[in-house]
């Protein structure tokens, strides 16, 4: 220790007090928007799903729906991609865009639409082939079969999904014993091999064990500088981790939107309070 | 907001009442020892001066365990919105009330002081009316806690400005004392730590008050001016 001067006081410390302020929080009124749904209706026959659904995606984001099963989530989900085509019964209603462009319109190309939107489940489904033909199977039905282009992307891809060191040696082997964890990852690799816009993830983690999860929600928050991500998730220390915006739903209706920190910490609404502190509605 | 359903899980309901009541008994226990230690100033009397010194320590105790059991709500539960807002604002609520006790130790303390000396006229009835008033908001302060009241809170929090006035005028008073009679500036300094006690006491049920008003609204009222309080409160006068 310094000797002290007792005639000369010593020099303070400077300190940045800026830095040390917390940056702005997040607002929707400063985001791009990627996804806008407006009046959105859905109907499996007579029933109806969704009433009245008004939601924006922030670009670059994580959103995360949460609600208790059957209120929706899903449901709104598989809209984003047009999954609910698969379904006969199902009628629709309302406005839906992404970045702009009717995504229901007769003219959209569905297989194009969900090359923009990408989709993992949340039961790992990866292809009974190799991992490398895992990855690079969605350039190969655009017609990509040069052999160094698909060395590239299956790279960065695996790379993306932070599963790269754990496969590389090993890539020919078949992706079927790959781990629950490791299948995930080599899903969303897969995704984001034909580079979406957005990603929609369904229950991703909750097949998987915790340190998987961890993963998971690590790559996640890695991906969301490139993509623009929603999360549908039962998990709602999940969905207050990994997301940056939280809409609650609660039998079809989107009861209350906002940034994760404050829907958390202080819902604006009684039902939200309710489901996410674990009482009786 | 702080809603009235019920937890599914009826443990974890039980652990936030307990924890809560065990807040409530700490600040019954103070209220008790502010006013022993309030009254052994203005008797003299030793016995209930030491009383006011050996309740610190269960006040101490209990602070410590109160904040354990929030701290392992925190880790098992991970409490969210209302729930979060309840347990944070206990862990700063009982760091005020711990305050008050180390004050009310200290104003124990200068009554055993003041023991040993030649009682003045006054008889230091000058600290009473101050006293008094800090015992009041003291009190309401709880009762506003026990309710989750927040415009009890306000009223109460609004007080404090009352409290300081007095207090300055005292130290006024004093100062003349001193000036009046040099021999006396020894008891009068003991008088103004006790003085200046009382009023932190007052300061530090202020901020329960605050506290409360975050745990229950959910919004962040320190270093605001009452006035200000109550226009985020959305409630005018």
């Amino acid at each position: 220790m310094e000797a002290v001067n007792p005639e000369q006081a010593p020099a303070a410390r400077k300190i940045d007090i800026e830095s040390l302020q917390r940056g702005p929080k997040l607002n929707m009124a400063n985001e791009t928007i990627c996804l806008e749904v407006k009046d959105f209706n859905l109907f499996y026959g007579e029933k109806q799903a969704l009433h009245g659904i008004d939601i924006k995606i922030a670009k670059n984001r994580v959103t995360a729906f949460i609600g208790p099963s059957g209120c929706g989530k899903s449901t709104l989900l598989r809209c984003f991609n047009r999954m609910n085509d698969l379904i006969d019964t199902v009628r629709i209603e309302g406005d839906m865009r992404l970045e702009g462009n009717d995504i229901n319109a007769q003219s959209v190309n569905v297989a194009d639409l969900r090359r923009q939107v990408g989709m993992v489940f949340q039961k790992p489904n990866p292809f009974p082939k190799s991992i490398y033909e895992n990855v690079a199977y969605g350039l190969r039905i655009q017609g990509v079969n040069d052999r160094a282009t698909l060395d590239k992307v299956v790279e960065s891809s695996l790379k993306g999904a932070a599963l790269w060191d754990e496969v590389k040696d090993r890539l020919n082997e078949s992706a079927m014993g790959l781990s629950g964890g490791q299948q995930q990852r080599l899903v969303i690799a897969r995704a984001i091999a034909i580079e979406p816009e957005v990603l929609l993830l369904d229950e991703p983690a909750s097949a998987l064990d915790p340190l998987s999860t961890l993963k998971i929600e690590e790559l996640i928050y890695e991906l969301k500088d490139k993509y623009t991500i929603v999360i549908v998730t039962h998990n709602m220390q999940q969905a207050a981790r990994v997301s940056d915006y939280t809409a609650f739903m609660y039998m079809g209706k989107l009861i209350e939107f906002g940034a994760t920190d404050e829907l958390f910490t202080n819902p604006t609404k009684k039902q939200t309070e309710d489901y996410i502190t674990g009482r009786y509605g | 907001m702080v809603t009235s359903s019920q937890h599914i899980s009826q443990q974890f309901e039980k652990e936030l009442q307990d924890v809560r009541s065990r807040v409530l008994a700490m600040g019954g226990l103070l209220e008790q020892q502010v006013s022993n230690a309030l009254e052994a100033l203005m008797t003299g009397n030793t016995e209930l001066a030491r009383l006011a010194i050996d309740t610190d320590k269960e006040v101490n105790s209990l602070e410590m365990s109160i904040d354990e059991e929030c701290i392992q709500i925190i880790a098992l539960r991970q409490p969210t919105a209302g729930d979060l807002r309840l347990v944070t604002g206990i862990l700063k609520t009982i760091t005020d009330l711990e305050r008050i006790g180390d004050e009310a130790t200290s104003i124990a303390k200068m009554a055993l002081n003041l023991s040993e000396k030649d009682r003045p006229k006054k008889n230091y009835r000058e600290l009473q009316s101050l006293g008094n008033h800090v015992c009041t908001m003291l009190r309401d302060a709880l009762d506003a806690f026990a309710r989750f009241d927040v415009d009890q809170a306000l009223k109460v929090a609004s007080e404090n400005q009352y409290i300081d006035a007095e207090y300055e005028s005292i130290v006024r008073q004093l100062i003349t004392y001193m000036m009046e009679d040099p021999r006396a500036i020894t008891r009068v300094i003991d008088m103004i730590w006790s003085a200046r006690s009382l009023e932190r006491i007052a300061d530090h049920a202020h901020n329960v008050c605050k506290h409360i008003i975050y745990l229950v609204e959910g919004k962040d009222v320190r270093h605001l001016s009452i006035e200000k309080m109550e226009k985020m409160l959305n409630r005018p006068r």
